[in-house]
């Protein structure tokens, strides 16, 4: 038994050095960062099922599985509790973990911030890539006949707060905080009643449910296309939205002032502490996801800015914004 | 007639041999996929969706499409022979096909859930065919407080029935509802209702859990009991005779039939409600209209053909709010819609003029996923019957496990399954007692679809309750529903007035 062992170890230690500059130059490769994920990779979505942020997961989903850009399926699952707050505690205890992987939405923010009793840092997280920012337009029902700010303005005041209902996805959400800024701008006040996700927030605009949205452009496009909703201005700077979408003026532009702008990013991140090889694999998957054919494709169409952001730099870029928001929320 | 050109041209596509392969075996997946418990049609779809990249995307579609169907006819199978719900929408489904097969009908109700899933299919296809875009205006009439007197005429459907003890039911359906409270609160998003600060309570309480817990390990113990010693559990048959006799008196239910087809395929076209509601609440309504309500739960037939009608027709109806408005009808059609983006397919009110090949080939493959769904399920029934002639012995470890499974899979979390076991004890318990418990499960999945549309309505109305009586739609449903909910009244008072005289 001993003698056998003896003479394996010495096999292996000749074919080892037989083979000697191969091996050499491949550790030196897994050195320098060829991690490949060796399960299906657990993609987690801050939101429930059917939700813009969802669709837009598995639609990522779907590049990837279409052009085989991961040796490894990733899987998605909702985690939407309490505007995402299971998905962010479930990222805190994966740390360590390269098979999972977070799609965020602003609430990655807004929810600790509302919640410090969950005791979350994002700063503890590994940022991969920012592969967009989603814009806020101001809509409104064709039939209201409001083409402008300025009548919008008018019509809210002279409804009053309990007459102008304004839809939305929940106190705190990205749409609530945007009603907010506005309001406080023109000088008026609205009813701001909750619904779930910003596809029924659109389709109760075209029931005349309500008044007015604050809708992203992938959830009114339809309905504007069928001319039966309108954007009056849109919460981005000047010619930072291209095609069709630059068409509607900015507030900026109508003189509201540079601050009436308003993004929502779509980003990966990953828990904390896992290796550097796993963070290259995932800046390198989804850098490839960003250049697609499919996803540039989706952009335009749906009135997104491209915004690739990953390292450091993102990172940075999430400790603003949280700061913005802290602000924001009055925190 | 424009339609029937357009549906023509349909069929030509939906009969292309590949499309058609991918009806036939998408349905015999999706039926497979229906039976297992936990794995609903949401998984189904989603778990293939990837693998439709092969395909073009109207067939891709059509694929989908097809298990959609599958499923919702195999819900009805696990429903009917082990008590456990295979699918959220098969829950109503267990309340009369358990205690038929418990009576040794099990071939009977498999006919009737496959014969009525084949009406509402069609049903709901026809009137999806002759009235997409008008129905979808009607959709958008449908408002937060339109959405909650639906919802209330639905609880009243379940406490009007006669036979039942008011009381009880009325404790039933409070116990969902508080259930159905826990989690965060929808509107400000304050944690509420997390018992023993438990992480497991914080996405709220899956109304599968309960369900499974209820019927699937309650059930078990309660055979337990009663069977003690016993070798077999049913003493199951099928013959083409008996399968002929179970027609002839299907033939019998075909109110309850159509009654099921519209109501479920109106339910579905309303965003957010979907198949589960529409099925509890035909079962609600064939129940209150029947001349013999107390034999309901206890294995009436018209309580297995009344959902099943429902959830098929009503999976047809959320395609349409999927693919006129963009808005999906209900989980399974929200991760369609997320495969059709990927297609480059745009849902909304423009598909039905930029993509008519697609949207008329999806509807012509419809009518044949319903027809091979129909097809492959009746050719299953002596298998399934085969199963059900196992020794208790050797089913019920079976049972157990798949009830286990069925709990873990919708959220991966073991705080799921230690639920489905308490709930499974507490459902044993309450029917010893003699409380109903399809109340409470109805509560479960109504109740958060009612709180949200109520704070919204009020919410829009300042607190003025009015809101719900003063619009057309709302107030008609309302004003039914209150004569629903009264109506048990008013017979106790006739009957004592009688009494009294004679």
């Amino acid at each position: 038994m001993h003698k056998l062992s003896t003479s394996a170890l010495s096999l292996s230690l000749a074919v080892g050095l037989a083979t000697g500059t191969a091996m050499v130059n491949s550790e030196a490769k897994a050195a320098k960062g060829e991690w490949k994920p060796k399960k299906p990779i657990e993609f987690v979505i801050m939101a429930g099922k059917g939700g813009g942020a969802d669709r837009l997961a598995r639609f990522i989903q779907g590049i990837i599985e279409k052009n085989k850009m991961s040796p490894k399926p990733l899987i998605p699952i909702n985690k939407g509790g309490g505007s995402g707050a299971e998905a962010l505690q479930y990222l805190k205890s994966k740390a360590g973990d390269p098979h999972v992987i977070l799609a965020t939405l602003n609430s990655y923010y807004t929810t600790p911030l509302r919640q410090p009793k969950l005791g979350i840092d994002i700063g503890g997280y590994t940022p991969i890539a920012r592969l967009a920012e989603d814009t806020f337009q101001l809509w409104v029902h064709v039939d209201t006949g409001i083409k402008t700010v300025k009548q919008y303005a008018a019509a809210v005041k002279k409804a009053g707060k309990k007459g102008w209902k304004m839809g939305g996805t929940g106190k705190g959400a990205e749409d609530s905080l945007v009603t907010a800024m506005l309001m406080k701008k023109i000088g008026a006040a609205v009813t701001y009643v909750p619904y779930k996700g910003g596809g029924k927030v659109a389709k109760e605009l075209i029931g005349k449910h309500i008044n007015s949205t604050v809708n992203n452009p992938a959830e009114q496009v339809g309905f504007w296309d069928a001319g039966k909703s309108r954007p009056i201005a849109s919460f981005t700077p000047p010619g930072a939205m291209k095609g069709k979408w630059g068409t509607i003026p900015t507030f900026e532009e109508l003189g509201y002032g540079k601050d009436m702008v308003y993004y929502m990013q779509r980003s990966i991140v990953a828990p904390g502490k896992i290796p550097d090889a796993a963070k290259d694999f995932y800046v390198n998957l989804f850098e490839k996801v960003y250049r697609s054919a499919e996803w540039q494709g989706y952009l335009g169409k749906k009135g997104l800015i491209p915004g690739w952001l990953t390292g450091d730099k993102l990172q940075d870029y999430f400790l603003a914004e949280r700061a913005k928001h802290a602000k924001m929320l009055g925190k | 007639m424009e339609v029937l050109g357009l549906l023509s041209d349909g069929f030509l596509i939906a009969f292309e041999p590949l499309n058609l392969g991918l009806v036939i075996f998408g349905a015999a997946v999706g039926l497979f996929i229906g039976a297992m418990p936990g794995l609903g049609s949401v998984n189904g779809v989603a778990i293939l969706l990837p693998m439709t990249f092969l395909v073009p995307p109207t067939s891709a579609v059509i694929f989908l499409g097809a298990i959609y169907y599958g499923a919702m006819y195999g819900g009805a199978i696990s429903s009917i022979m082990l008590g456990i719900p295979g699918a959220s929408t098969a829950v109503a489904t267990t309340f009369d096909g358990r205690p038929m097969a418990l009576k040794g009908e099990a071939d009977k109700a498999l006919v009737a859930a496959a014969l009525a899933s084949f009406v509402g299919g069609t049903i709901s296809i026809i009137l999806f065919t002759a009235f997409a875009p008008p129905l979808a205006e009607v959709a958008l009439a449908f408002g937060p407080p339109e959405e909650f007197a639906l919802m209330i005429l639905a609880f009243a459907t379940f406490v009007g029935l006669g036979g039942d003890d008011i009381p009880k039911t009325m404790f039933s359906i409070f116990i969902g509802l508080v259930l159905s409270a826990v989690g965060f609160d929808i509107v400000s998003g304050e944690p509420r209702l997390i018992f023993f600060d438990l992480t497991g309570f914080s996405h709220g309480i899956n109304f599968l859990v309960l369900a499974i817990g209820i019927y699937g390990i309650g059930e078990m113990l309660w055979t337990v009991e009663t069977s003690r010693g016993s070798v077999a559990m049913s003493s199951a048959t099928v013959s083409v005779k008996r399968t002929m006799a179970a027609l002839k008196e299907l033939m019998g239910t075909w109110k309850t039939m159509l009654m099921g087809s519209f109501l479920g395929y109106f339910v579905g076209i309303l965003p957010a409600a979907g198949a589960t509601p529409g099925s509890l609440m035909a079962y609600g309504i064939a129940k209150t209209v029947a001349k013999d309500p107390e034999t309901f739960g206890k294995g009436n037939i018209n309580g297995v053909v009344a959902p099943e009608a429902a959830n098929n027709a009503a999976s047809t109806g959320s395609m349409l709010p999927m693919l006129t408005l963009g808005i999906p009808g209900s989980p399974t059609t929200a991760i369609l819609l997320g495969g059709m983006v990927i297609w480059g397919l745009e849902p909304g009110p423009m598909l039905f003029v930029e993509h008519k090949e697609f949207v008329w080939g999806l509807i012509a493959s419809l009518y044949a996923a319903n027809l091979f769904a129909l097809l492959i399920n009746i050719a299953f029934i002596p298998a399934f019957i085969a199963v059900l002639r196992l020794p208790f012995t050797i089913l019920a470890p079976i049972i157990f496990v798949l009830c286990v499974v069925g709990g873990y899979v919708p959220t991966l979390d073991m705080h799921d399954v230690w639920l489905m076991l308490i709930f499974g004890v507490v459902g044993y318990l309450m029917r010893k007692l003699d409380y109903p418990l399809a109340p409470a499960v109805l509560a479960i999945v109504l109740g958060p679809l009612a709180e949200r549309s109520m704070r919204q309505s009020l919410i829009g109305s300042h607190g003025d309750m009015m809101t719900f009586f003063e619009r057309p739609i709302s107030g008609t449903i309302m004003v039914i529903a209150i004569i629903l909910l009264v109506m048990p009244l008013i017979k106790v008072i006739r009957q004592r007035s009688k009494g009294e005289t004679a």
